[in-house]
């Protein structure tokens, strides 16, 4: 991977060098990773809307953008970590981690449930710095060590919710002081032209647009590019790799945290089983999005879009009517597809330049 | 040419020998041939308005017991001239926005199981906002009605437990081992609770049912280690049918008894390896759960009284596993 950073402060260069030559509009827009997964997100909108009559009214819209925000909040922090040369298994379980914390501690010591939110954060923060210190400190591929992660937080979640509630799910806190200012936050419904769009669409669309800005417009998006390009050649020319590491899984923790206190607010209460497998989808989104499983090369927008795609096939299928014995198959035969169209864009892109 | 031909024949018998096998029948098992129409749609169709019902559980997929759900609903959705639409997700929130969906489509009744009731709360609510009948079925009765369902088909799982506690007090068990093959999930727990309200000692044993050798490996694992154990019991028929094979293989003197059903189970009770099984009767889950929506849209009915209908505990033991073997075999129990 030699993607050269973009540089964020656009100096003129006295001599004009072929590296910074101007290219056309056209091949700028191929060059974009996220571009594969446009074309993709388009043909399925149009495929569904003509097989499924309902999949394109107001409330259906609604609905599959719901199914899209609550994997689009992960693939953003997934999608930093994946450029940044590094993958997280563990973001599934951490979800229903962070939010099991947040509904044990607020009802075992009978606080604010506000207070609960605010330990979730720091709990969920805490996960991600604890993966990216072993990470840096063991040289571990993040495979393993976010594997391990995994488990130990599936076991966590299962034994101490039984140890502190008595039950496998996270007792009621829905009569609690707070709890319906956080279901505002957290899980409200804000009608849009008489649409009731859910609020995780608005948290999604906001982290998209941080996330964008932080890689095109900051050092700090330099450092994740270099980091995941080569890290040795980042860590030569002074890139902080081991704060820029740490800080791609507290980022990671902090969409976990977003989204386990939606999953608490919208159902009052967590079953401790679930979240398994979901890992697998944050890292799809990323993957149909343009991002390299190798690193250095990606974007939050294509992540973005990957989420959609995936939220529109996981709707379209039942809208259409469909038997959803065929639902995983689908969904293995497009991340095929994107990832190869992505590929071919990617390789025409490179002879462009 | 000739110095070719070594390897050649031996080459053309190794891909001849399949395909003159494929051509030879075999005399047993093997798929039943058809003969004429599948049994329960071969009746009359009511010739009321097409209606149309959303079906939506927590199965996962390719589980044996929804498919017996989903046969006693496709059944009834056949005779009520019902179109029937089905999906299924193990996970609440995704479950909830599958119901969702279904309202979005305007269906004319929808059938929930609500094994996470407080995922379901808000999703029932707005199905009653839009005008959409509810019922709930499985799992969930507790809540079922509080939050708008008008009825619930299903087994209260702890009055289901006592009743195996009870056949197993009387089969002279007094220690056994419950074995619960999904973690976190509150009707095996509520099975497991029921078992142990009328045997203090029962124990539960952890397994993981995804991973049928787990199941097999941890169950041996206990039963060599357990020596106060006199009884193992599993909480859905393929699971015991494991167990059965692991009391068996390390000889420990146990007796052996399950919930719920499937044809292998009934052979077994059949053939004296299993006490007996608590059957909570899902084909009739999934069908009542259909009519009873239909009756609704006929004539605003609502069966119930505003209370559960119970689709079980029926105990099925070595006296009355005859009668339920064919249709066990049929995929209907």
């Amino acid at each position: 991977m030699s993607a050269a950073p973009k540089t964020a402060s656009p100096e003129v260069p006295r001599v004009v060098d072929e590296r910074v030559a101007k290219r056309s509009v056209i091949g700028q827009l191929m060059s974009r990773p996220e571009v594969g997964a446009l074309v993709g997100a388009v043909a399925v909108f149009v495929f569904f809307s003509i097989v499924a009559p309902t999949f394109s009214q107001p409330t259906s819209i609604a609905t599959v953008l719901y199914g899209a925000s609550t994997i689009g909040i992960m693939v953003v922090g997934v999608s930093l970590l994946m450029i940044g040369g590094e993958f997280d298994l563990s973001t599934g379980v951490a979800v229903v981690s962070s939010a099991l914390m947040a509904s044990l501690f607020s009802w075992y010591f009978v606080t604010n449930v506000w207070v609960g939110v605010v330990v979730a954060l720091i709990l969920s923060l805490a996960i991600g710095c604890i993966n990216g210190l072993i990470l840096i400190r063991t040289k571990l591929p993040s495979f393993i060590v976010t594997l391990a992660m995994f488990l130990m937080l599936t076991g966590l979640n299962l034994a101490l919710t039984r140890l502190i509630g008595g039950s496998v799910s996270s007792p009621s806190i829905s009569e609690m002081d707070g709890f319906g200012a956080a279901k505002a936050v957290f899980a409200s419904t804000i009608p849009v032209f008489g649409v009731p769009i859910r609020i995780t669409v608005v948290y999604w669309i906001l982290l998209v647009i941080i996330a964008t800005h932080l890689l095109m417009r900051t050092r700090v998006g330099n450092w994740i590019f270099a980091v995941g390009g080569d890290q040795h050649a980042a860590r030569a020319v002074g890139v902080p790799v081991v704060g820029t590491k740490i800080g791609l899984f507290m980022g990671v923790g902090f969409c976990a945290w977003l989204l386990g206190m939606h999953n608490l607010f919208a159902f009052n209460t967590v079953q401790s089983g679930e979240g398994v497998g979901n890992e697998f989808l944050y890292i799809i989104g990323a993957v149909i999005g343009g991002c390299l499983l190798t690193g250095g090369y990606g974007s939050a927008i294509g992540g973005a879009i990957g989420a959609l795609i995936f939220g529109m096939a996981s709707a379209g299928i039942v809208y259409a009517q469909w038997n959803p014995d065929w639902f995983k198959f689908f969904l293995g035969l497009m991340l095929l597809l994107a990832t190869i169209v992505n590929m071919v864009v990617k390789k025409r892109a490179e002879r462009s330049k | 040419m000739n110095q070719n031909s070594s390897w050649r024949r031996p080459l053309a018998a190794v891909l001849l020998v399949p395909l003159l096998t494929l051509a030879a029948c075999s005399s047993s098992g093997g798929r039943e041939v058809p003969a004429g129409d599948d049994a329960g749609t071969a009746g009359q169709t009511a010739t009321t308005e097409a209606m149309k019902i959303g079906f939506v559980t927590h199965a996962v997929p390719g589980d044996t017991f929804w498919d017996i759900v989903r046969a006693g609903a496709e059944e009834a959705a056949a005779k009520d001239n019902v179109e029937l639409v089905y999906a299924s997700d193990p996970e609440g929130g995704r479950q909830a926005r599958l119901v969702q969906q279904y309202i979005d489509q305007d269906v004319d009744g929808i059938a929930v199981t609500m094994a996470k009731p407080e995922a379901m709360k808000d999703v029932i609510a707005a199905a009653g906002a839009a005008g959409i009948p509810v019922v709930s079925l499985n799992a969930g009765e507790e809540k079922a009605l509080e939050y708008g369902a008008f009825t619930h088909f299903g087994q209260d799982e702890a009055v289901a437990g006592e009743a195996a506690g009870t056949a197993l007090e009387e089969a002279g068990v007094t220690h056994p081992i419950c074995v619960i093959q999904e973690q976190g999930h509150v009707g095996l727990e509520a099975r497991c609770a029921g078992i142990k309200s009328v045997l203090p000692d029962t124990e539960n044993l952890y397994v993981q049912g995804t991973d049928m050798t787990q199941v097999a490996a941890t169950a041996t694992a206990e039963l060599q280690s357990n020596s106060d154990a006199d009884a193992i019991v599993g909480l859905g028929g393929p699971f015991t049918m494991t167990l059965l094979d692991a009391a068996k293989d390390t000889g420990a003197d146990v007796q052996v008894a399950s919930f719920d059903l499937n044809e292998e189970l009934a052979g077994a009770i059949a053939d004296g390896d299993v006490l007996f099984t608590i059957d909570q009767q899902p084909w009739l889950q999934g069908y009542m759960a259909v009519d009873s929506l239909w009756q609704n849209h006929r004539g605003g009915f609502e069966l119930g009284g505003g209370v559960a209908t119970l689709t079980g505990p029926s105990v099925i033991d070595s006296s009355n596993v005859e009668a339920v073997q064919q249709f066990a075999a049929e995929g209907v129990r």
